[in-house]
């Protein structure tokens, strides 16, 4: 039934010059380096790209799309499915700015929970990245360790929300669910170990000759071209220029808590190595802090606010009004005053920012989605020409990209 | 009579609003009341025509003319040191007013603040591409013109981003149905068979809820398990769920043979 002929490969509308003896090869969108469905169309000269197309949206589920179509809470579990690496990251990004368009407090035992699931998201996300960009450059072993301390990582958050990769752990106006009994306890035990990891990590590439060659003065991004083309997270900071929006544009309570922000002058893709590291440490350094927080909190875990967030489940079954404020709020959902917002998070892998443009209806008018992984793609066109061939998988790997996060 | 449909937005609505119901606003700050806001402003102000400005949430949005888009940008570059662009895209507001509102989500790393530039524009009006001051305008671009088809001029590479290059419409428009218009049924069909297997295949579901009663071939079963493929009927089919040679070890087992029991022993 099929015609063969149709299922071609072809390029469309794309003119190169074939005058010459160069090479056009398709990687992806099917290949175990792209990290998702990414198609590059590289004009190769030898083994030197001359030039670079990435092509996307294999995996575009139209989630502004489905946004636009749905009531705010209902909304939350989709943003798991972004950056499914550290979904927490994303739930947060987006309670966050539903919360700062209709002007919540969420209370103190709240922001603890989530800041640590946060870091928590951080550590997987890291761990991930150290994990399968070692394997791409050729280091099998890294790869075996780093997924076994994600997976104690993971066993934190089955044991705090029951899931391990989509979490939505964290709701409008709050967290659902106090930490368990001796979470705690575990927590402070994965702190403990981790260190001793990072330091395995590093012991096994730090000095490799062959992660140092294949890493060191490849992807080189002047900070120049870090502005221009939008760059954040590890990649901003790896080309020098120090800011972390955790530590500029403090949120939730993260002005409480000391951390350093790693920045390296390398420009090069070692440096976003050693910075990924750094970030790790830190975020252990965090999450130690907040244990003691944590105890000397009251035990509220959501906001009050009748018209927007549901009163605890004791109250709905109790008392009567509560139960109507529910029932209307989940068959028809919050109304948020008219207005904008655009709020940005230091999500693993960046500046994670979510617009909402609401017109007083259940569902936002207009929510645009800001996927840093979507601008660190678009870097690849700039970045990749002048690069062999073997050095591509090195730049994507260690670009940090998600394609649930650049395709929607 | 079939009921009538608005076309202008087939986007869902809310099934229930109070009549009384008036949604609060966001209050709209004056921009005197930040320092940094008011100065950028003034010398926004001394250079081009600044329509509307306030603070919303700490962050500055300034209307301006579509005309003066490049040299705003610009401006807010050189002279503000506005030295991110972090978002751009469109908001559709065809059905209200005939327009799009373009936005351009700015940021300041040495001021430590964020500032959205914004202009209205008419549906098939063209606007000017800023990927020469910002290169993360490039792909953003792209996808506003995916999304909303809004034209854009000056751009290196005007292609679709993230739909196929011979979509049909643009998804992020009110006027676009969630589910895909008829052009997204028939397209992978026409695409990988041919317009003349129309016919023989018919249009692709694209309502992942939807619940076909005689569909024995999909997952969209009702009532009741068949036979893969089975003629369908109203009666219950007995299914027996291994196969046909059963498993080394497990006794073929058929509900026949299943005894129940009425107590645990």
């Amino acid at each position: 039934m099929q015609k063969v002929n149709r299922l071609k490969p072809f390029f469309e509308n794309l003119v190169f010059e074939r005058e010459d003896n160069n090479m056009i090869i398709n990687f992806g969108p099917q290949h175990p380096s792209s990290h998702g469905q990414l198609r590059l169309i590289l004009e190769l000269d030898g083994e030197l790209v001359t030039r670079a197309i990435p092509d996307v949206g294999y995996l575009h589920r139209g989630m502004e799309k489905m946004a636009e179509n749905m009531i705010y809470n209902e909304f939350l579990p989709t943003t798991d499915r972004m950056d499914y690496i550290a979904s927490t990251s994303n739930n947060y990004g987006f309670a966050l700015a539903v919360e700062k368009l209709i002007g919540l407090e969420v209370p103190r035992r709240a922001q603890i929970i989530r800041m640590m699931l946060l870091e928590l998201s951080r550590l997987t996300s890291h761990l991930f990245w150290i994990a399968t960009h070692a394997l791409d450059v050729g280091a099998m072993t890294v790869f075996l360790y780093a997924f076994r301390e994600r997976e104690y990582a993971m066993d934190l958050f089955e044991e705090y929300c029951g899931a391990r990769l989509t979490h939505s752990a964290v709701r409008i106006g709050g967290v659902p669910l106090d930490l368990p009994q001796k979470w705690l306890i575990h927590l402070m035990k994965f702190i403990n170990d981790m260190p001793e990891a990072i330091e395995t990590y590093e012991g096994l590439l730090d000095q490799n000759r062959i992660w140092k060659m294949r890493l060191e003065e490849v992807g080189v991004i002047t900070p120049e071209m870090a502005q221009s083309w939008g760059c954040s997270g590890p990649m901003l900071r790896g080309s020098g220029i120090a800011w972390d929006i955790r530590k500029e544009e403090p949120y939730e309570l993260y002005d409480e808590v000391e951390f350093d922000v790693p920045v390296s002058d390398r420009c090069d893709s070692y440096g976003r190595y050693k910075i990924h590291m750094q970030e790790m440490r830190e975020s252990l350094k965090i999450l130690k802090q907040l244990i003691p927080m944590y105890k000397e909190t009251s035990p509220e875990l959501m906001a009050h606010a009748p018209k927007y967030i549901s009163a605890p489940k004791e109250q709905i079954m109790t008392q009567n009004y509560s139960l109507m404020q529910h029932f209307v709020l989940v068959t028809q959902g919050m109304r948020p005053p008219v207005g904008e917002v655009y709020v940005a998070t230091e999500s693993p892998k960046g500046e994670l920012g979510f617009y909402i443009n609401s017109q007083g209806d259940p569902y936002p008018y207009r929510l645009k989605l800001r996927a840093p992984s979507f601008w660190h793609t678009s870097i690849l066109q700039e970045l990749l020409p002048g690069q062999y061939l073997a050095d591509v998988v090195t730049i994507i790997g260690n670009a940090n990209i998600v394609f649930g996060e650049i395709d929607r | 009579m079939r009921k009538y449909i608005d076309k202008k937005n087939t986007q869902k609505k809310a099934y229930y609003n109070d009549r009384f119901y008036k949604a609060p606003q966001i209050p709209k700050e004056e921009v005197d009341s930040d320092e940094v806001f008011a100065k950028d402003v003034e010398s926004l102000r001394s250079k081009f025509n600044i329509k509307e400005t306030y603070i919303q949430r700490g962050q500055l949005v300034v209307y301006i003319e579509p005309k003066d888009i490049v040299k705003v940008i610009t401006f807010l570059r050189d002279e503000l040191a506005y030295n991110f662009l972090s978002e751009l895209s469109a908001i559709d507001w065809l059905a209200k007013s005939g327009e799009f509102e373009i936005f351009y989500q700015m940021l300041s790393t040495s001021k430590r603040k964020r500032m959205r530039v914004k202009y209205f524009i008419k549906e098939k009006q063209e606007i000017q591409s800023v990927m020469g001051i910002y290169k993360s305008a490039d792909w953003a671009e792209r996808e506003m013109y995916d999304m909303f088809g809004v034209k854009i001029t000056g751009h290196h590479y005007m292609k679709r981003i993230l739909m196929p290059d011979d979509w049909h419409d643009h998804p992020l428009r009110k006027t676009y149905p969630l589910h895909g218009d008829e052009e997204a049924q028939w397209y992978e069909i026409d695409k990988i068979f041919g317009k003349e297997y129309r016919d023989i295949i018919g249009p692709e579901e694209r309502d992942s809820a939807k619940i076909v009663e005689k569909d024995t071939h999909n997952f969209a079963r009702i009532k009741h398990e068949v036979p893969f493929g089975a003629e369908y009927s109203e009666e219950p089919v007995d299914t027996d769920y291994q196969e046909e040679d059963g498993i080394l070890i497990v006794r073929k087992l058929s509900k026949k043979d299943v005894k129940i029991l009425k107590e645990r022993p």
